[in-house]
């Protein structure tokens, strides 16, 4: 008996939601590119420290070595290994970049969801809300908190969240007013689900395709906020980051280019990384779009 | 009428937005560790009780927290920030004269980047899957990922140092002041490289939008009349489509424009540009915290009243809002 796998006629093939959505991911090569770069990123993460233990804080080498045998990547003005500085930053950058897209994904999802779903005033008064943070300048709040409650992951983490959480709130809204008065959703309150289990079991899981794309350029938007606070001097001062470098060799830009460029070229790839991987997604996950 | 109520409405609403900055403001000062007493006792290398409590009176830290807040609000609406010690100036003042500065550097990047967008945007949608349109796209997610500052070093490293083209830090040079021709010129050498550094975000932002709001339009109904009319492209284009697909780009420069300012605190520092971002770095460094508070608000302010302007001319400009 033929399986319908072996015999490739279009109108058999079943959904296999997991698999269209790879072959449509797969055949975006900038979005492939995307995903090697954020595997070497994820690979140095894991390993590079094993790799290359030099620590980054250590004054290893004379000042302002250029690039060469002994140090790859050349030192800074104090004599740091400028590599090691780029493989032990990669794991502040990363855990930044995914824990400030978790958090600003959280509050970005219950003021959303909750907006979304109850509409009235509880609507209106939280996206005046949102329209207030949209108007500060996420940077400057962001400095703000940070300065204020003394630079620490943790504070670093949060302050993103709070400033950048919006975007995803007014997403999240915008979906869920599409969503909420189609049928299963009124089948389900036909049938007495409560608002907590409609919001979350119900409708939640069919919005999930932007806020997907959302959470994956959230990630860029934090790494890039992670280096702008350290590059102003407000990083955790415990952190070898990326943007501490860049900052601290401010004032060497001419006699230590390498000190700048190569952590400098480090945010790029990562931040490129995950918005090759957040456009890949986006066009896999809205195939509509993809006739342009 | 209509619109004189309307507009009304739109200046109470900028305002309360404005009231609530300060709330946030005045609840920061007080949920974080320590108050400006303690940090200026600090400064000062510790104080018998008695001046600390005499210090705490004259700040008002005394009184409730409610008369604080309204004495706060009253005294910002007056035009005082409060003092910053480390400078002892009021912190208005110390803003004021670093304004034009930061107005000069974000206008100008936000011109660069709308126009030069739009132009880049525009050619791009009309021909989708040329190298050009290509080249448009791998641009805008380059401009998207890079950090501005390190772009910015970047610039300086390659147009200031190995290619010394422009000036590399400051707003003007000291010598240049012997003619307001001069000097004009001198701060425009100046300007060019920070103000590219801070629109190339922008210019991916713009670039992209207007390319997908350019090609959206070249598919509707009129664009269609309008050729079957015989018109010639660059007509259909230029002066039929353009108007239409720059509503969204407008639309997009209001919104941004307080990241725009948020990005100018970078790019001053970069290019040590004497404008009110360089001067939140300052008080960075300093631990100057009414100063950076009094940023933070002057900026929203800046921020407030654009967007009440964009929404202005949107009004007069598209009849279909209401």
């Amino acid at each position: 008996m033929d399986k319908p796998e072996t015999t490739p006629s279009e109108d058999f093939v079943p959904s296999r939601p997991l698999v269209d959505f790879w072959r449509m991911f797969a055949a975006n090569r900038a979005a492939l590119l995307g995903l090697f770069l954020a595997l070497v990123v994820t690979a140095v993460t894991l390993f590079g420290p094993m790799i290359y233990p030099t620590d980054p804080f250590e004054l290893v080498g004379a000042p302002m070595s250029p690039p060469g045998v002994e140090f790859p990547l050349g030192t800074d003005y104090l004599g740091r290994d400028v590599l090691a500085g780029i493989v032990h930053g990669a794991r502040v950058t990363v855990l930044v970049g995914f824990s400030a897209t978790l958090c600003m994904i959280i509050i970005g999802l219950i003021v959303g969801v909750v907006a979304g779903f109850y509409g009235g005033w509880v609507e209106s008064l939280l996206m005046r809300v949102t329209e207030f943070f949209q108007v500060l300048p996420g940077l400057l709040l962001a400095m703000v908190l940070v300065a204020l409650f003394s630079p620490s992951l943790l504070t670093i983490i949060i302050s993103i969240g709070v400033v950048s959480w919006t975007g995803v709130a007014r997403l999240t809204r915008a979906e869920f007013l599409k969503v909420k008065t189609r049928e299963y959703v009124l089948a389900e309150r036909a049938m007495g689900a409560k608002d907590g289990s409609i919001m979350w079991r119900v409708i939640l899981p069919n919005c999930l395709p932007p806020l997907v794309v959302a959470a994956a350029l959230g990630v860029g938007v934090s790494v890039l906020f992670e280096a702008a606070l350290s590059f102003l001097g407000l990083g955790d001062p415990n952190a070898y980051s990326w943007g501490y470098m860049i900052g601290s060799s401010r004032d060497f830009i001419w006699e230590t280019w390498w000190a700048v460029t190569f952590p400098g070229l480090a945010i790029f790839i990562t931040v490129l990384s995950v918005s090759l991987i957040g456009d890949g997604l986006n066009d896999a996950l809205n195939p509509k779009l993809r006739l342009r | 009428m209509k619109f004189f109520f309307a507009v009304l409405r739109k200046i109470g609403y900028a305002l309360l937005l404005l009231v609530a900055v300060l709330v946030l403001n005045f609840m920061l000062i007080h949920i974080a560790p320590g108050d400006p007493v303690d940090t200026l006792v600090g400064e000062m290398g510790g104080a018998s009780p008695e001046l600390i409590a005499k210090l705490r009176a004259d700040y008002g830290l005394d009184r409730s927290l409610p008369e604080q807040l309204f004495t706060y609000i009253v005294n910002v609406a007056k035009g005082n920030l409060g003092m910053s010690f480390t400078y002892d100036q009021p912190v208005i003042s110390l803003i004021l004269d670093r304004l034009p500065a930061t107005l000069l550097l974000v206008l100008s990047a936000l011109v660069m980047a709308v126009l030069l967008g739009t132009f880049l945007g525009v050619v791009a949608a009309q021909k989708p899957r040329s190298p050009f349109s290509h080249f448009v796209t791998i641009l805008s997610l380059a401009g998207y990922s890079a950090p501005v500052f390190w772009t910015g070093m970047m610039l300086l490293i390659l147009l200031s140092y190995w290619v010394p083209l422009f000036p590399s830090f400051g707003m003007s040079d000291v010598g240049a002041r012997e003619s307001s021709m001069a000097y004009a010129v001198d701060v425009l050498r100046h300007l060019i490289l920070p103000a590219v550094t801070l629109a190339s975000i922008y210019l991916a932002v713009y670039s992209r939008l207007a390319r997908a709001s350019m090609m959206d339009v070249l598919g509707s109904d009129y664009i269609r009349t309008a050729r079957s009319k015989g018109l010639s492209e660059r007509v259909v284009v230029y002066k039929h489509a353009l108007k239409n697909a720059l509503l969204p780009v407008v639309t997009m420069a209001g919104l941004q424009f307080s990241q725009l300012i948020a990005g100018a605190v970078v790019v001053e520092t970069v290019f040590s540009w004497p404008g009110m971002g360089q001067l939140a770095f300052e008080s960075i460094l300093r631990r100057d915290h009414t100063l950076l508070l009094g940023i933070l608000f002057f900026s929203t302010v800046i921020v407030v009243v654009v967007n009440l302007l964009t929404d202005l001319t949107y009004r007069l400009l598209d009849p279909r809002i209401k």
